[in-house]
């Protein structure tokens, strides 16, 4: 499609995936690049899975420096001291990940990212953060909203035995087979403030019950000022009076949210590695897919709970922004 | 969330796992992730540069080594503390026995093939150790716990059987470029390179033509001294002119069919390629020789013309016989042959010009040939991640929350992750109940390596098994045997039933053990004079425990009235991740009850695009059914088990 063909290298490397998305979807993942912020274990096996999948590059941001807890579940750091001692997060994961594949090229982007300017991010075709607090998430969204072209942007997050994805591609337009036609389709997709606006009583009422125990961590780690992640169990009854106040603005019946939920919630602040490898899956084939600009990307939340098993799509937008895809053309 | 009593009983755990490819990888890295002490792997395989994309624990300089120990290896960089044992070997040799499974807690499989988990389901049976199966293909994938007499075992449910296509199709009437890859692949290339005593229909077309099959005898023997590519211009004429012209005399079969046009060489290039002195480069090692290379053909997407094919025909021939002399008579198929690919791909190339069918690329080729099954990391990190969270309630014993999960490429109702209760075993199960199948069988004329052949190991899926009529032994394959038995048993093999020692006739009950696998089991057998050869090829027939259903509609017995004998078997399960959910284009037609449904929902959930009618009522939907308020409620709605409900036959 874009006349350029794919190397000997490249068609022996991803045979088995071109089997999957054709020769095009490669020849795309090969020209995207991939900015990355929050390197933990989730992010970790996203990173591991576009890396393989053969992406141009991607860009890590991670200023932490390595410690003890950071080994938990991101397989890509050694647990020797000499080997990270005095190294950033983002540059440790950049030295394995670069191993996984030679023809993609990872580096390191030190920084505050939420000082980058709106300029920064229109290197990038694809934007995922984690480990973020409810501001930095609206602020970087916000950013890549700004630019002209399309910046798609996806939050990630892993709490315990949960994990959330969030998505954003704004105005996307994509193809796919339906069966043995290729039908264009088009999904309008809110920002991340817009979505988390959208009165909780609007909703469906069978909306996964983890989107509004999120929120309400988040929005407690936000007014308390915490760092993502910086709960504990001795959090609860402020908790649980944040879950009051919200469900009351929100009409919402407190059952909604979970007591036993949100103690999960709480206490797993560690990440659990089964989790990680599902969420880490889940987001790097949704950025696949994104980017190959083939088959239905997920609109616009992705929830997982390994008590359930569930792994469910929750679409959070007003009702006018179109909640299925709208079929652009189908004149075959 | 691991609590205290979950990171305990993880500690202690000791695992068995059986492959380390696509899903094992993740699943090792996962499980040593999550605390996981001692980890036993088991896989056969080296490491081939086709599984780098998504094998992520190997590199470019590991390829041809141990896929379990290099594994091994790359996970105690990352957990240098815990014990993991790789075994470079196949599951199913005889050290894995019973006494090998009883040491393990629970049993991860990440395999490719239905034989070795078959094995490997037998087993965990005798041994009673719990299995967590899995498998994926493309976006597909899923996750099962098989806990004997709790669940039911990964053989309750019958497997698809292979596909087939009817000779006739194959030798004559080819309409699809699959038709003409298996001609390629088990009749020219196998009546080429492969061993001449097996028999080979390659020239079975014509019934009338006495001479030309002595002719086609000489046509394949290449003379010592001879110019290889005269030889193989002579091949060419010979399959792809003169067979087909023979074929086009049997005016019957044209009648409703467009003719096939005869291709001779000369036709298509006139000049030889080769001057007698010979031109290729020297020195070139046996995994280098490619005909692509020496024509200077770069990409494999391409689709080439009938000229390029017929050329890369020629020189993948002369190839063979100046290259690789000393394997010919002893070769097969293989999927990473460079040289055998781009034989098949361009003999079943010319194949489909004669016939008028599009012309393919030596990359889908492959993949049709080698029944290349596609796999992404994606998909086998997220299996694995289920496959652990599955083995920690195994471990603590917490079977009310066992499920099995389907990972699904167009969820119906937002699960993309999709949990379903485990079923109960299977009554009727002739591997984990003690249901006794029947067989029906011409005593007289089939002969105990018959039975032996089609059905003892082919579907009873048995590797040394023990054929016993009351008490006395009619057949054992064994390593400690006595010479004299040896000689018994090679002697009954060639007898029919009915003249064995012990006499196996209507009403005999037979009683078939495999020692390895501590597995029996009780055959009813029953004769019966006629059998439909085209429906029936094995000439036999068992039941009780009933196979998937093959449609045999779909086989499309094209051959008006023409003989056919046995179906030619194409294997669909062998690629890199064989799985349960089959895509839904191919061999629909082939998967059970449960997989059938899957397929189709997956097919028919991708979402309609009138608008919001459809989420609106799915959503309505599952309001009705899902109106418990648990945390963690199982939903089931009339579709999930239109999805997940199997045929209890």
């Amino acid at each position: 499609m874009d006349g350029e063909e794919l190397t000997e290298q490249e068609t022996a490397l991803y045979d088995r995936q071109i089997r999957v998305w054709g020769a095009d979807a490669q020849r795309r993942l090969s020209k995207s690049h991939i900015l990355v912020y929050g390197m933990k274990g989730t992010v970790a096996e996203f990173c591991k899975n576009i890396v393989l999948a053969g992406v141009g590059s991607v860009t890590l941001v991670d200023d932490r420096v390595v410690a003890e807890e950071a080994l938990s579940a991101n397989f890509l750091i050694l647990p020797d001291k000499n080997q990270y001692q005095g190294k950033t997060l983002a540059e440790v994961c950049c030295d394995s990940l670069k191993e996984f594949n030679h023809m993609v090229h990872v580096s390191v982007e030190k920084g505050d990212i939420s000082t980058f300017g709106v300029e920064f991010f229109e290197k990038f075709d694809t934007v995922v953060i984690s480990c973020c607090s409810l501001a930095k998430k609206k602020l970087i969204n916000q950013k890549c909203r700004k630019l002209s072209k399309r910046v798609a942007f996806y939050t990630v997050d892993c709490r315990g035995s949960c994990g959330e994805i969030f998505v954003d591609l704004q105005d996307y337009k994509y193809s796919k087979k339906k069966l043995e036609e290729t039908i264009e389709c088009q999904l309008e997709y809110p920002s991340f403030e817009e979505a988390i606006s959208v009165p909780w009583r609007a909703l469906p009422r069978r909306v996964s019950k983890l989107y509004f125990a999120m929120r309400v961590i988040e929005l407690f780690e936000d007014v308390e000022d915490r760092n993502p992640g910086e709960t504990s169990i001795a959090d609860l009854p402020g908790i649980l009076k944040l879950r009051k106040e919200l469900c009351e603005t929100n009409s919402l019946s407190e059952s909604q949210v979970p007591d036993a939920l949100l103690e999960r919630l709480l206490i797993g602040t560690r990440e659990f590695p089964p989790v990680c490898a599902i969420i880490g899956g889940i987001l790097g084939q949704e950025v696949i897919k994104a980017i190959s600009g083939k088959g239905d990307p997920l609109k616009n939340f992705f929830f997982f709970d390994a008590m359930d098993g569930k792994g469910l799509i929750e679409d959070i937008s007003e009702p006018n922004t179109g909640s299925q895809a709208a079929l652009i053309n189908d004149d075959m | 969330m691991a609590s205290q009593e979950q990171l305990s009983a993880i500690k202690v755990a000791r695992v068995l796992m059986v492959g380390a490819g696509g899903i094992g990888c993740e699943l090792l890295k996962t499980l040593a992730l999550s605390g996981f002490q001692d980890i036993h792997i088991i896989d056969m395989d080296t490491i081939e540069v086709s599984n780098l994309n998504r094998q992520f624990l190997f590199r470019q300089s590991h390829v041809g080594q141990s896929k379990a120990k290099v594994a091994r290896d790359a996970v105690l960089r990352f957990r240098p503390n815990i014990s993991i044992t790789s075994y470079h070997a196949n599951v199913k040799d005889s050290r894995f026995n019973v006494d090998f499974f009883k040491e393990f807690d629970v049993v991860l499989n990440g395999l490719d093939n239905l034989d070795a988990r078959r094995h490997v389901n037998r087993l965990c049976l005798a041994a009673d150790v719990p299995l967590v199966e899995s498998g994926t293909t493309g976006f597909l994938g899923q996750v099962t716990v098989h806990l004997k007499g709790k669940t039911e075992c990964y053989e309750c449910q019958p497997k698809p059987a292979p596909k087939t296509y009817p000779v006739c199709t194959i030798t004559s009437t080819p309409s699809k470029f699959v038709h003409c890859i298996v001609w390629a692949k088990d009749l020219l290339f196998a009546k080429l390179f492969g061993d001449k005593n097996q028999e080979n229909d390659l020239n079975l077309r014509s019934n009338d033509d006495a001479n030309s099959s002595e002719h086609s005898e000489d046509v394949f023997e290449c003379g010592k001294d001879k110019d290889i590519e005269q030889y193989g211009r002579r091949i060419y004429d010979h399959v792809f002119g003169h067979n087909i012209k023979v074929a086009l005399s049997t005016e019957e079969t044209w009648k409703n069919r467009n003719k096939p046009r005869p291709i001779y060489i000369k036709d298509v290039l006139p000049e030889k390629l080769t001057k007698e002195n010979g031109n290729t480069k020297n020195g070139c090692a046996t995994d280098d020789v490619s005909a692509m290379a020496s024509l200077g053909l770069k990409n494999p997407q391409d689709v080439w013309g009938l000229a390029e094919n017929s050329r890369v025909f020629l020189e993948s021939l002369r190839l063979f016989f100046l290259k690789r002399e000393e394997e010919i008579g002893n070769l097969t198929f293989d999927k990473d042959d460079q040289l055998a690919v781009e034989f098949v791909t361009a003999a079943a190339n010319i194949r489909a010009s004669s016939f008028d069918i599009p012309l393919h690329s030596l990359f889908e080729a492959k993949g049709i040939a080698g029944n290349i099954v596609h796999a992404v990391a994606t998909t086998n990190a997220i299996i694995a991640g289920l496959i652990v969270i599955e083995a920690i309630k195994v471990l603590k014993k917490d079977s009310s929350n066992y499920r099995m999960t389907y990972c699904l490429e167009h969820p119906s109702k937002k699960l993309l992750l999709m949990p379903v209760e485990p079923y109960e075993p299977n009554k009727s199960c002739y591997v984990c109940s003690e249901t006794p199948l029947s067989l029906e069988v011409n005593t007289h004329c089939s002969k105990l390596r018959d039975f032996v052949e089609k059905i003892v190991k082919a579907k009873l899926g048995m590797n040394f098994p023990l054929i016993m009529l009351g008490a006395s032994i009619l057949y054992e394959v064994g390593e400690d045997l006595e010479e004299d038995m040896v000689a018994i048993y090679a002697a009954n093999l060639d007898k029919a039933l009915s003249e064995l020692p012990s006499p196996v006739t209507s009403g005999t009950v037979l009683t078939i053990e495999d020692l390895q696998q501590e597995f029996s089991c009780i055959i009813n057998i029953k004769h019966r004079e006629e059998f439909d050869e085209e429906k029936e090829p094995d000439g036999m027939l068992l039941s009780g425990w009933v196979e998937a259903p093959v449609d045999k509609d779909n086989n499309k017995p094209l051959g008006n009235g023409e003989s056919t004998s046995n179906a030619l078997p194409e294997e669909i399960m062998e690629g890199e991740k064989d799985v349960e959910i089959q895509e839904t284009s191919e061999g629909t037609e082939n998967v059970t009850g449960k997989k059938r449904k899957l397929s189709e929902v997956s097919k028919s959930t991708t979402p309609d695009h009138s608008g919001l009618s459809d989420e609106s009522r799915n959503h309505n939907q599952l309001e009705k059914i899902d109106v418990d308020d648990e945390d963690d409620e199982l939903i089931i709605s009339d579709d999930w088990e239109s999805l997940t409900k199997k045929k209890r036959l």
